[in-house]
């Protein structure tokens, strides 16, 4: 049934965006696909599904990523892009005929082994029926879907919480219900049509530009009116037959990596709450992004697809079974981190101790990557040995001084050239400094802002640039302190590099919040790390003096045994939820609410002199 | 390094090194039983059923197993939860087996850490306890007071990334001193130790509080002294994210002016030294 021809039927060039992809056409059931193919046919091949109204040029930045390693291979859905519709309309875009055509492609492409699935939006759709009918096993090797849930799935996600309707479901309902208002449009005749073949058609790459924050360029494709209108028959051939009667036995036969946007604005992240039962092997992913992934993070999800399907081509890598992407991450961790930061980079300053030591091993056992930077080198180096045993697939020690930005421009771009853009950074680094302002000498001052301010704005500025460059979003920490809410007559020059932090932190928080990048203060309080060890003691001249106060000073602190591990596990919150300032401790907290409610007590008690 | 007078050790010496070997040989002998599915109870039993078959009848403390994120005492927050639990053993799991035997009126107390299957990060822990084991013996034989080598060793598990687990002890010891018991016919246990030991343990605080010394090494004031003659069990103990490791054996101190002399692990030739010695071949 595939037959080769050289033009296509609409007689248009080649496939826009999709640079040096051979081009094919399959028939079958009465349409004509295009499908274009990428990379070396030896290697695993994935196929990429587009939704609506896209055609398969929504994909153009993740195959140029994938094609590298993959056999890459994308095709206009029928009706869409320079694949034939049907005729008539009506009745030609069922999920049966979506299966035939798929089957079609996957014999063309890859007779011989299983493909690859991705979906998007209703190519994720199209793809579930994919993955859960008998009679395509065998001929998917895995499925990643995004923004897309199966039909079967939400019939039977909605039958149960109408059955049982408590306030919570009544309210999930509501919610999505509220948020499909596009799919009751599209049952509208006609109306859609005219509007996308009219005004909103000529709109729409302005609409996706603005509310979306999908990048201007080769996308949208000139066909997307048409594509649109065709399109509206995937919503009217199958919404109310699959919803009304959803099929009892939509199991997964293949393993299934699930992307969640956390911001989608058409699909609420509860529908995939009862997943687990209908897919035995499932992989979850969140990503802080809206709706058009392909669009807006092609390297994240590019770096997801291939490593789902290297742990689904090699069959049991050894004796301890498949590895899972995820999987890596031991059991204890929050699944939450898990999905959100596997196979992300993390770069945290001051990572040889204390709250940044903790904070890199947090992130390694969420599966992240980690960088690994202080002045100690031994200790740093030490950080990255134990990120790797505990879950991080890479993870690297790096000696610099952040207060030198020279150390730390050439720091970013070995990291970009052989790590890659940092996607998480944690500005954590900090020195202590206490004495009375008069104690403190100009170079004690210096030292001070040297680390704990500009390390902070050399790390933003040379890391937040890559990120901002790479327009993928990302999360800077920056860790301030509770003394930046608390003033006090022992700790001037700390709390004034610390405040300066968190001032920092909200005014950067405020400039990338349009680039998708989130920024976080962190104020931790009282917490038992080294910092008191190497706190320098202003107007103490005598080193067994400064000594006895550090060993009092880190006496006190191992009273309090706050531990650095419950720190990083709110900078991992900090990140997951994009919290702009987040005070730790209970102390911490407190000070933070009086600065607000009565900051007269605070400075009543920032004149309270502490014994030396 | 360690026990320069093998050749002469006092008969008082080689019972203490007889029983202390006696209870590594059933800890390799239980855990080489250990498979997925036993708990912590059982295990613990099967080192009493070991060391009764071979004639133990009183104890410092009976046997303890620790399975999992126990081995690192996560959440741990009264002395209870010591205990062996119904915990099952799973593949990958770490587990430590402590126990302190009294054998022939001599007392040991070990501690072994094992692994079920492979676990890299476990081998990490095992292999980073040498230095602990080197510091304390050098500091020991510093006459460094005991207070002083606990933040030492505490300052090197920070620096490896480490927690401290010993801490979670009563009275956080990283050591305590054992002795030897009388044997009597009815030797009872309370919560675990036997009286006998409990009541040596006792004088010894006594004694001790009377001449500026305890016979629990901790952090605390009361452990301000240098190191007192007598047989110590040190057990050190890792902790990291919900893994755990330990060794605990016999420092023989003395007050011998030779630094050699002074102090020394009662036997070298224990499993994790062992251990060492062919991962540095």
């Amino acid at each position: 049934m595939a037959g080769l021809r050289g033009a296509g039927p609409a007689g248009a060039g080649k496939s826009a965006g999709l640079k040096g992809a051979r081009e094919r056409w399959v028939r079958t059931g009465g349409v004509e696909l295009c499908v274009a193919e990428l990379g070396d046919t030896d290697r695993p091949t994935v196929v990429l599904v587009h939704g609506y109204p896209d055609s398969k040029e929504v994909w153009s930045e993740v195959a140029a990523r994938l094609a590298e390693e993959h056999h890459v291979v994308l095709y206009d859905v029928r009706g869409h892009g320079r694949s034939t519709a049907p005729a008539p309309l009506r009745g030609g875009f069922t999920l049966e005929k979506l299966t035939d055509d798929f089957l079609a492609v996957a014999d063309a492409v890859s007779p011989d082994g299983p493909v690859h699935v991705v979906g998007h939006d209703w190519g994720s759709v199209q793809s579930w029926e994919f993955a859960t009918v008998p009679r395509t096993e065998g001929r998917i090797a895995s499925f990643t879907s995004m923004s897309g849930p199966s039909l079967d799935h939400f019939g039977h996600w909605i039958k149960q919480r109408m059955a049982r309707p408590t306030p919570r479901r009544v309210g999930q309902l509501l919610g999505q219900g509220a948020k499909s208002w596009y799919v009751y449009m599209l049952h509208t005749p006609v109306l859609p049509e005219l509007a996308w073949r009219g005004p909103l058609g000529k709109r729409w790459p302005k609409i996706l530009e603005r509310v979306e924050k999908v990048p201007a360029g080769d996308y949208p494709t000139p066909s997307l009116p048409s594509d649109a209108a065709h399109g509206a028959w995937l919503y009217r051939d199958n919404v109310r037959a699959r919803l009304g009667r959803p099929r009892p036995d939509a199991y997964a036969h293949v393993p299934v990596q699930l992307i969640t946007p956390t911001g989608d604005a058409f699909l609420s992240e509860r529908l995939y709450d009862d997943l687990g039962s209908w897919v035995p092997d499932l992989t979850r992913r969140t990503l802080p992004a809206k709706h058009w992934v392909p669009r807006t993070r092609p390297d994240q999800l590019s770096a997801w697809i291939a490593d789902f399907v290297r742990a689904n081509e090699e069959p049991a890598a050894g004796a301890s079974g498949p590895r899972r992407p995820g999987a890596a991450a031991k059991s204890g961790v929050k699944p939450e981190y898990a999905e959100r930061f596997g196979g992300q980079l993390v770069l945290v300053t001051g990572a040889a101790s204390g709250i940044g030591r903790a904070t890199a091993f947090a992130f390694a056992e969420a599966g992240a990557r980690i960088v690994a930077v202080d002045r100690d080198a031994e200790g740093a180096g030490r950080t990255a040995e134990m990120a790797r045993l505990i879950g991080a697939p890479e993870a690297w020690g790096e000696t610099v001084d952040v207060s030198d930005e020279q150390a730390m421009e050439k720091l970013a771009s070995k990291v970009a050239s052989e790590y890659g853009v940092v996607d998480v950074l944690v500005n954590n680094a900090g020195i202590g400094l206490t004495g009375s302002f008069f104690e403190t000498t100009s170079e004690e001052w210096k030292r001070v802002l040297d680390v704990n301010l500009w390390g902070v704005i050399h790390g933003s500025r040379i890391f937040g640039a890559q990120m901002t460059a790479r327009g993928q979003g990302g999360h800077i920490v920056n860790t301030a302190s509770a003394a930046a809410f608390q003033p006090s007559r022992a700790l001037p020059a700390y709390s004034t590099s610390k405040a300066a932090v968190l001032m920092l932190s909200e005014c950067l928080r405020a400039e990338l919040a349009d680039q998708g990048i989130g920024v976080s203060a962190i104020c931790p309080g009282i917490v038992n790390t080294n910092i008191t060890a190497t706190t320098r003691f202003a107007g103490v001249t005598d080193a067994a003096e400064e000594n006895r106060r550090q060993k009092k000073a880190s006496r006190l602190y191992g009273l309090r045994n706050y531990p650095p591990e419950k720190v990083a596990d709110a900078i991992l919150g900090a990140v997951l939820h994009d919290r702009a300032v987040v005070p730790v401790t209970p102390e911490a907290r407190g000070i933070h609410a009086l600065s607000r409610l009565s900051p007269g007590a605070l400075r009543a008690f920032a004149r309270w002199q502490p014994p030396a | 390094m360690g026990s320069a007078v093998t050749g002469e050790l006092s008969a008082e010496l080689r019972g203490f090194r007889e029983v202390q070997r006696l209870s590594y040989e059933c800890a390799e002998a239980v855990a080489a039983q250990l498979k997925p599915g036993v708990t912590e109870r059982e295990a613990a039993r099967m080192q009493r059923e070991w060391l009764y078959e071979r004639g133990v009848r009183d104890w410092f403390h009976r046997p303890f197993a620790w399975f999992g994120d126990r081995t690192a005492f996560v959440d741990f927050k009264i002395p209870l939860q010591f205990f062996p639990t119904n915990r099952r053993l799973e593949a990958g799991m770490p587990f430590i087996l402590d126990m302190a035997p009294v054998y022939k009126g001599h007392t040991a107390d070990i501690g072994y850490s094992g692994c079920l299957g492979l676990n890299p990060l476990h081998d990490k822990l095992l292999a980073d306890l040498r230095d602990h084991r080197e510091l304390i013996l050098r500091e020991v034989r510093e006459r460094r007071t005991l207070r002083e080598i606990y933040e030492d060793v505490d300052r090197l598990m920070v620096r490896q990334g480490y927690a401290n687990r010993h801490r979670a002890y009563p009275f956080g010891v990283i050591a305590h001193k054992i002795d030897r018991v009388k044997e009597r016919r009815w030797s009872p246990t309370l919560f675990g130790f036997g009286t006998q030991a409990l009541k040596g343990l006792a004088s010894d605080t006594i004694h001790g509080h009377r001449d500026g010394w305890s016979p629990l090494w901790s952090p605390y004031t009361f452990s301000d002294h240098p190191p007192v003659p007598g047989l110590w069990a040190v057990e050190p103990h890792l902790g990291f994210r919900g893994t755990g490791a330990k060794f605990e054996e016999i420092l023989v101190v003395t007050d011998s002016k030779d630094p050699e002399q002074s102090a020394f692990w009662l036997d070298d030739d224990l499993p994790h030294v062992r251990r060492w010695n062919e991962g540095a071949v």
